[in-house]
């Protein structure tokens, strides 16, 4: 008898996973982003590109996770 | 309910199946299909649009030009200017803006109603827009820099202790010649694709409960389509984001290419 039998796909598990660090940097990014704006808003024009520029490389890995999933859904 | 419904309740768990797309002209097999025609009527509304706005342009802009001009306005100052220099990135205004208003036409295209599909929701556009800025920052780099000189200009950080370069000239090669060009493209693909599938869950969704077996799960099916609405909204700021993105990044390595220093 299976006790802790998991039945679907593990790849859906496996892009929570991958989700995780992404959901942190991204938050991160943008808090940032709104601090600084908070302390200086002149600068808010020349730091939004820097944002979306971190933004775009801390999401990468999250998407990776999402493909991936699909690609071994099974 | 009388007769078949349109949409069958046993469509429900949308998958990767829902991107495939008969093809239109018999005999060429996939070669022309929906999306195929939507990237031509992206490319189509993009030229048609510009060359009416600036068949007389004015001195006083018309309304029209004004749209023009300000879409132009917004990716020279915005994304060319700002990223790669106010000298040299005026050079690439013009191809940034096509890039941005052909991606974004095409990221629209996935909430048009009866179109609701984005050809950047198939792998095979991002791919061949990364290949383009993938060859474009590499040439530049290497005519600016020489080949030799291009590769030690990206791999060999300055004023770092020698026997660093043993862990960092492998990761700056990683970085900068493998996953640049895979996550420009799968950015783009997987936000698309991912957009497309969400509205899928809801849409479905709610056909689903609406033929479910228990009565009490009928009258769900009104969230879960208004959930379809809401995240419509959000496919629009994500169609505009990543566009903006796209750019914003293909900017950013053709001004790596371009710097005299690191």
């Amino acid at each position: 008898m299976d006790l802790a039998a998991v039945t679907g796909s593990l790849s859906s598990i496996g892009y929570g996973l991958a989700a995780i660090g992404p959901g942190i940097g991204v938050g991160i990014v943008f808090a940032a982003y709104i601090t600084s704006t908070a302390r200086q808003p002149e600068s808010a024009g020349l730091t939004r590109t820097y944002m979306f520029l971190g933004f775009a490389i801390v999401e990468a890995l999250a998407l990776f996770g999402l493909v991936l999933g699909f690609i071994w859904a099974g | 309910m009388a007769g078949e419904p349109a949409i069958l309740a046993s469509d429900f768990p949308p998958g990767v199946k829902d991107f495939d797309f008969e093809g239109l002209v018999p005999g060429l097999g996939q070669a022309v299909t929906k999306v195929t025609i939507l990237a031509w009527l992206a490319a189509a509304l993009i030229i048609v649009f510009f060359l009416v706005a600036y068949r007389k342009p004015k001195l006083v802009p018309t309304k029209t030009q004004w749209m023009a001009e300000s879409m132009y306005g917004f990716v020279r100052d915005g994304v060319a200017t700002e990223v790669i220099g106010a000298k040299r990135g005026l050079r690439f205004a013009p191809y940034l803006t096509t890039l941005f208003l052909f991606i974004i036409v095409m990221n629209f295209f996935g909430i048009i109603p009866f179109l609701q599909i984005s050809p950047n929701s198939h792998i095979s556009f991002p791919m061949f827009l990364t290949a383009i800025t993938y060859v474009m920052f590499l040439y530049l780099g290497i005519r600016k820099h020489g080949f030799f000189g291009y590769i030690k200009h990206t791999l060999i950080l300055p004023g770092v202790p020698w026997p660093m370069h043993f862990l960092l000239v492998p990761i700056e090669f990683v970085q900068n010649f493998l996953t640049r060009p895979v996550t420009l493209a799968v950015r783009l693909f997987a936000n698309m694709f991912a957009g497309h599938l969400l509205l899928l869950v809801f849409t479905l969704g709610g056909v689903a409960l609406m033929n479910a077996q228990t009565v009490f799960f009928r009258p769900l099916s009104v969230v879960s389509w208004a959930m379809a609405i809401i995240m419509t909204f959000f496919e629009l700021i994500v169609a505009a984001l990543q566009a903006y993105v796209f750019v914003i990044l293909t900017a950013s390595y053709v001004e790596s290419s371009l710097a005299d220093e690191h």
